[in-house]
């Protein structure tokens, strides 16, 4: 097919149909009727009974569409340029025929004529969410599925803050935020959700002004407590994802303990000073947060954000890459961090990847683990420590 | 020698060093020569009967020491052994 000839040439040699004409003929029911235009033309709108034929695939493909060469085939675009290409294709592959609609489905749409428009996105979400659907990896089916999903931030502090913003900017339908906390002057330096006109308020509710203001698809559901084993089941039972952004490991445990229990995926990042981890726990597909570290740490060895400091940014970068990994893991696609911890060193700019394989004799997810009761959760018997003291960020 | 990775929580011990080489041939043989060079580190790593403490996690390159032959896995000169503890800050 000459695609640079001009295509007034090509147009002066083909039938075209007026969009009256071509939806008369359709109603017969005796044409067959092809949109050669992109995957995601066709995802924002098409036809009713077109099967979708992009441009560069006619040749290969329109031998099992319309097997037979005599049957009449319309073909449509966007405008009527590409179709009158194709229609010129097909007489020259045999096909004797066959008519391009002139203007294409613009045309059809100012005749008033009925378009398939995908389901549950509107209008303002094809335009909102249009640089994800643009991805062939998203679609208008991946970002449905986001609009779908119902994740929970554990933490709307500093990994929480990005991420919270991120997710709801990517149209995740419902954000559950955990934290019993509220805003403080010092937060401010990386909890980005927050303002300093909103010092003093509930954390959650301050959240959940920044993410309505961005996107008022989201359904913000508020928990402001902390978890505990009383209440952790009841509050993650609800969700898809669990973001794992809180400041001290009897939480870390405790959801983990209660993750692996409701089959729930984790993705789980910390920060300190210029440092951050994270990995995507996802129950018995790969290892759990007690895979990776059984015993938490002394006191004396892990110092909070607030007594040994973070650099603001950090709480950015981590936060985004677990914004990154929920979308992954919802839309289903890409390779999530199963069974590997990142690392990323921000002074000197580098990421080491390191290799975390599920423990066997893991306590919660191992072969042998017993079912624990929900009292049990989060909890180390042989380490007394742990229990008598809260870290706190 | 082998490349110790020190993380930030231990660099306290090692007049803020992010690495530090040891010599050894096994992990265990770093570990120690490290604690020999800067004995601060010691009780961080070891437990009082000489085994690494249950809330560090070593690697020889990406690969935790645990899965391996825990301190007698071997290590080459070209090896890096990373000093892991768990961290909660969010």
């Amino acid at each position: 097919m000459a695609t640079t000839e001009p295509i007034e040439l090509v147009k002066s040699r083909i039938e075209e149909l007026d969009p009256a004409d071509a939806r008369a003929e359709l109603e017969r029911g005796d044409a067959v009727l092809i949109d050669t235009r992109e995957q995601h033309e066709w995802d924002e709108a098409h036809l009713d009974g077109a099967t979708l034929v992009p441009p560069t695939t006619v040749a290969d493909r329109i031998e099992s569409v319309v097997p037979d060469r005599s049957r009449r085939v319309l073909v449509y675009c966007r405008v009527g340029n590409r179709s009158a290409r194709a229609v010129d294709a097909l007489e020259e592959l045999g096909y004797e025929d066959v008519a391009s609609i002139d203007g294409g489905i613009v045309a059809w749409q100012q005749a008033g004529f009925p378009v398939v428009e995908p389901e549950g996105l509107t209008k303002e979400q094809r335009m909102r969410y249009s640089r994800h659907t643009l991805l062939p990896e998203v679609g208008v089916e991946g970002q449905l599925k986001l609009l779908n999903a119902k994740v929970l931030l554990v933490g709307a502090g500093g990994l929480g803050s990005p991420a919270a913003l991120y997710l709801a900017a990517a149209g995740i339908g419902t954000l559950g935020l955990v934290d019993d906390d509220e805003v403080d002057e010092s937060n401010l330096q990386r909890q980005v959700i927050h303002t300093t006109a909103r010092v003093g308020e509930p954390k959650t509710e301050s959240a959940r002004a920044s993410i309505e203001a961005l996107n008022p698809d989201v359904e913000v559901v508020e928990h402001r407590t902390r978890l505990d084993a009383d209440n952790i089941l009841e509050i993650i039972e609800g969700y898809d994802v669990i973001v794992d952004g809180a400041d001290n490991f009897p939480t870390r445990y405790l959801l983990n303990d209660a993750s692996v229990r409701l089959r729930k995926p984790v993705v789980s990042a910390s920060i300190l000073a210029f440092d951050g981890q994270i990995s995507t726990f996802v129950p018995y597909e790969g290892p759990c947060y007690r895979c990776l570290y059984p015993t938490p740490p002394p006191p004396e060895l892990a110092p909070s954000c607030g007594a040994a400091g973070v650099l603001g940014v950090m709480a950015g970068v981590m936060g985004l890459l677990q914004a990154n990994e929920v979308i992954k893991l919802v839309a289903g696609i890409g390779e999530p961090l199963i069974g590997r911890l990142l690392l990323y060193d921000s002074l000197g700019t580098r990421f080491t990847e390191l290799k975390v394989k599920r423990d066997p004799e893991c306590p919660i997810c191992g072969e042998d683990a017993p079912e624990i009761s929900p009292s049990e959760m989060g909890r180390f018997p042989d380490y007394e420590a742990f229990c008598g003291g809260t870290v706190v960020g | 020698m082998a490349t110790v990775k020190i993380p930030p929580v231990l660099r306290a011990q090692t007049d803020g060093e992010p690495e530090v080489a040891a010599p050894g041939a096994s992990v265990g043989e770093v570990l120690r020569a490290l604690a020999a060079t800067h004995p601060g580190t010691e009780a961080q790593i070891f437990s009082p009967e000489g085994e690494l403490n249950r809330y560090v996690n070593v690697y020889l390159n990406d690969e935790d020491v645990r899965v391996r032959d825990g301190l007698d896995t071997p290590v080459s000169d070209s090896d890096t052994v990373v000093i892991l503890p768990a961290m909660a800050g969010g």
